[in-house]
């Protein structure tokens, strides 16, 4: 299992390098720059924005650049954005609490209601409770989030007036009445990513489960006298939950990324709203940054879910 | 006076306004003579008040009697400041933010005057505070200002200022601001100098940069710059004290309760909501009411109407220097001419006839743009230079007319081809049309390409993305400085309400070239020996009221010789909040002034 864990993390770091060199490449190639905002006031004259081109060396050749970055980022320095002059961790530390709370919770959220409905569905296939559930997984699904985001927008903060639309990342109230205001704003936003992550999630947990509840071992529980309560839960759904692992352990670096339309529409200050204002700003450090701890998160709950899978089923070793 | 001589002497104006001040001539007599020489009334009173003849100049009503207990003051910028150092400051969100807690020692009003803040008063010749020679400008400083920690704000802090921004490392975006500076000397603790290069009118342009204390900042000036711990905790003398900053996103700040100005600030605390997209921020503002005021509110002025209905806020459209226009290109965008296409030495082969030229100024139907696409956010002008209204020119008309344009094309040779389109010694009159891509824009490219293809003029048109269309990066063929088409078409901001980096925009020694990088601000390469002499008098004539006739005149070049075809100017669109009293400026930033903001109860 160490042995294991290692070479895995040891296969990590080239694939890490390849990516940063993919990222890098990307980004610099891409058209446009940091200092175009500049370019149509006739205050600032373009010598002053070549003169800031020089300053944070992008006239300089995309390996040298690559290098610097390199090296500062193996020093644990992830860079300076160019449009606020600020270190880039400082940035996506603002940002973190935020994300984790409104999409995390939104994950939480969906978890909470695929699961169950998921795997009641399919314990009762094509009955009324399931072909609604469906139903509605399928239109949930099928509405995109900045649609309904809108939608729950025109009903209940213009037509009835009971929720705000701009989340405010510091609430100056305190106590209980902090918590009345963080729930009326962040209901909104929780609402439209739960529910359009958890038809997803509902319509894969249920398939995943009729594919197990069919299995000769089910039937053989089942004849054992087991009640039908620990049939499902003990030997249907652990193993049913290996690929809804698999699809939940690579959505949770989603978590971290943010989502970015969600967050523009209820200007959530969260990360997916800052890697989308870096990019609109040709800010590279900032975009260079929050794109590579992404990926590592990948990387990461990639080996999360290789290791889970062998507590869900022990027959899969590690070799 | 004026009527026995030429039309176009500026000069002439001017003496005929310093007889008005000097009590030489009756006000109305000089006004008559101007509207019969050259000039309509407005301009003529224009004039003189810019001469230094006293206009009523209405006073800023401001009813709070003590300061604070305004409550929250709640803002909504689309886009929120990034940076809360007004030197680094890269685009107008970032100089907004400032503006809570840094102060300048001037603002410009609506009008475009300025109007003392950290200064006693603003400089003038009458109070010496403007050397007659045009080579100073001394600044008398406001005494008992104090910065938010306590220390004293000082002639030193100004000096301080114009060191810091001009020294290179520091990669300040204020040092264009100063670039006309030679110096700048503490004659007192409460009065300073700025030595000119050369004598200039223009002594204004640094009056509105804000001003960052000396204490503070002194140990990271140049290349250090980027860790003063206050880049990101400002100290200032403004109304309001820094809490918090989150980059984008949130800034807020509390009164400041030893404000320099009685009864101000009015509100308890301020907070700047950034995010998001325009036309959210105009609801919350115009429909719900939950913000108070929106920056810049970009959206379509049909759907700010409809906001407006609910009459929780309004819109204020504040005119101010920005211009849309149209270029042409006068240089060869398809063929190389000393290893460059579009080269400064190069002639465009269709563009260069006069006729061509005027009959696509004859085809641009501005009152359509801006009763249709515009609104209250453009409005159609035929002149370049628009503002303040004591600069706009009484003697170009806005002409839109099909069969003119037909006509004078049809005068100078240009003949219908078998579709349709117009053609002249086998060229084709078809021409590439290029801007930023932009609803709004593209809005404006169709229907001038519909009214073109009256005339038997093909338009092609093209639309770049913006972040590669005023991109820096000179290696991108669809870069505007490049101008790799026929006709382009884009805003230019005028901020400060003095033209003059503005009209630089159309003197030759500015052309856009590969051997000045395509840096010069003369995109469209025009060439005119009489409007480089204009320019270059303008520059240095130190009188204002002549000042103002030579620029007038540039204008009238610009727009009878159809150098570029003016669209519409753009005033700065803002939402204000039922209760809020804002008085906004459309020369300077919005929040410039908000210590003179206040809630009506």
């Amino acid at each position: 299992m160490g042995h294991y864990l290692l070479r895995r993390l040891l296969i990590a770091i080239p694939s890490l390098l390849g990516i940063s060199v993919v990222l890098f490449t990307v980004l610099a190639l891409a058209p446009g720059d940091p200092f175009s905002e500049m370019a149509l006031n006739p205050n600032i004259p373009p010598e002053v924005q070549a003169a800031l081109r020089k300053h944070f060396g992008l006239d300089d050749p995309i390996w040298q650049r690559y290098f610097r970055w390199l090296v500062a980022m193996l020093h644990g320095d992830w860079g300076f954005s160019f449009i606020s002059r600020v270190d880039v961790d400082t940035l996506i530390w603002q940002r973190v609490p935020v994300t984790l709370a409104v999409i995390g919770i939104s994950q939480v959220l969906a978890l909470l209601i695929a699961l169950p409905v998921g795997i009641y569905s399919a314990a009762r296939p094509y009955s009324w409770f399931d072909r609604i559930a469906s139903t509605l997984a399928l239109v949930g699904f099928s509405l995109p989030t900045f649609f309904t985001g809108l939608l729950l927008i025109l009903l209940f903060s213009i037509k009835l007036d009971w929720l705000p639309f701009v989340y405010r990342g510091d609430l100056t109230a305190t106590g209980w009445d902090w918590w009345v205001q963080q729930f009326k704003q962040s209901i909104m936003p929780i609402t439209v990513l739960g529910l359009f992550q958890a038809a997803g999630w509902t319509r894969y947990v249920r398939s995943a489960t009729l594919d197990v509840i069919r299995l000769d071992f089910v039937t053989t529980a089942r004849s054992k006298g087991l009640r039908e309560r620990a049939v499902i839960l003990k030997h249907v759904v652990r193993n049913a939950m290996i690929p809804v692992v698999t699809l939940v352990a690579l959505t949770m670096p989603q978590v971290f990324g943010g989502a970015v339309v969600t967050e523009q529409i209820f200007r959530v200050p969260g990360i997916g709203s800052l890697l989308i204002d870096a990019i609109q700003r040709n800010d590279t450090p900032v975009v260079m940054a929050a794109t590579f701890v992404l990926a590592c998160l990948v990387i990461l709950f990639n080996l999360l879910a290789d290791l889970l899978y062998g507590w869900l089923d022990p027959r899969i070793s590690y070799r | 006076m004026a009527n026995d001589r030429p039309a176009f002497d500026p000069y002439a104006l001017g003496e005929g306004a310093e007889d008005v001040r000097a009590g030489r001539l009756p006000r109305r007599e000089f006004s008559v003579g101007l509207a019969a020489s050259l000039l309509g009334a407005p301009v003529a009173s224009a004039l003189l008040a810019f001469a230094g003849v006293a206009a009523a100049q209405p006073q800023l009503s401001y009813k709070p009697t003590k300061r604070g207990g305004g409550g929250p003051l709640k803002m909504l910028f689309w886009q929120g400041p990034t940076l809360l150092n007004p030197h680094f400051a890269i685009g107008a969100k970032d100089q907004e933010g400032c503006c809570l807690f840094y102060e300048a020692l001037a603002r410009y009003d609506a009008d475009g005057n300025l109007a003392p803040i950290l200064a006693a008063a603003i400089p003038s010749r009458a109070n010496g505070g403007i050397a007659a020679d045009g080579r100073s400008v001394t600044w008398t400083l406001k005494k008992e200002v104090r910065w938010h920690d306590g220390r004293p704000f000082t002639a030193d802090d100004v000096v301080f200022n114009y060191g810091y921004a001009t020294d290179l490392q520091t990669a300040a975006t204020t040092s264009a601001d100063y670039d006309n500076i030679a110096g700048a000397t503490r004659i007192d603790a409460h009065t300073v100098r700025f030595e000119f290069k050369k004598a200039t009118p223009i002594w204004d342009r640094s009056a509105n940069v804000a001003l960052v204390p000396k204490h503070l900042f002194e140990a990271y000036v140049g290349g250090r710059s980027r860790d003063a711990p206050a880049n990101l905790r400002p100290v200032g003398t403004g109304p309001y004290r820094f809490v918090d900053f989150k980059p984008g996103d949130l800034l807020r700040g509390e009164i400041h309760r030893d404000y320099h100005a009685a009864n101000r600030p009015h509100f308890d605390s301020v907070e700047i909501k950034g995010g998001g997209d325009a036309t959210s921020a105009a609801r919350a503002v115009l429909q719900t009411g939950e913000y108070d005021f929106g920056w810049n509110l970009q959206v379509e002025d049909e759907v700010l109407t409809r906001l407006e209905a609910s009459r929780k806020g309004r819109v204020v459209a504040c005119p101010g220097g920005d211009v849309e226009m149209i270029q042409f290109n006068h240089s060869d965008p398809w063929n190389e001419v000393d290893g460059e296409r579009s080269s400064p030495r190069s002639r465009h082969p269709i563009l260069s006839e006069d006729a061509v030229r005027e009959a696509l100024t004859l085809l641009l139907d501005r009152k359509s743009i801006h009763a249709f696409v515009y609104g209250r956010a453009g409005v159609a002008t035929p002149n370049f230079l628009n503002n303040p209204s004591r600069l706009n020119s009484p003697n170009i008309k806005d002409e839109f007319s099909v069969e003119r344009a037909n006509a004078v094309l049809d005068a100078a040779g240009w003949k219908h081809g078998a579709d349709g389109v117009r053609e002249k010694q086998g060229r084709r009159l078809k021409l590439l049309f290029q801007t930023s891509i932009n609803s709004v824009r593209q809005k404006v490219q169709n229907i001038y390409k519909q009214s073109c293809a009256k005339a038997g003029i093909e338009l092609e048109l093209k639309a770049i993305a913006a972040s590669v269309f005023f991109s820096s990066d000179v290696g991108n063929p669809d870069m505007y400085g490049r101008f790799l088409a026929d006709l382009q078409m884009h805003a230019i901001a005028g901020r400060a309400p003095d033209p003059d980096v503005f009209m630089q925009w159309f003197v030759s020694w500015q052309a856009a070239s590969k051997a000045n990088k395509w840096q010069g601000v003369n995109r469209s390469r025009w060439k005119s020996d009489e409007y480089d002499r204009l320019y270059g008098a303008s520059a240095s004539e130190l009188d204002a009221t002549k000042r103002t006739a030579l620029l007038i005149a540039m204008n009238d070049l610009l727009c009878r010789e159809h150098a570029v075809i003016p669209v519409v100017y753009r005033p700065s669109i803002y939402g204000v909040g039922r209760q809020l009293v804002a008085p906004l400026s459309g020369w300077d930033n919005a929040l410039s002034g908000i210590a003179e903001w206040y809630a009506e109860a």
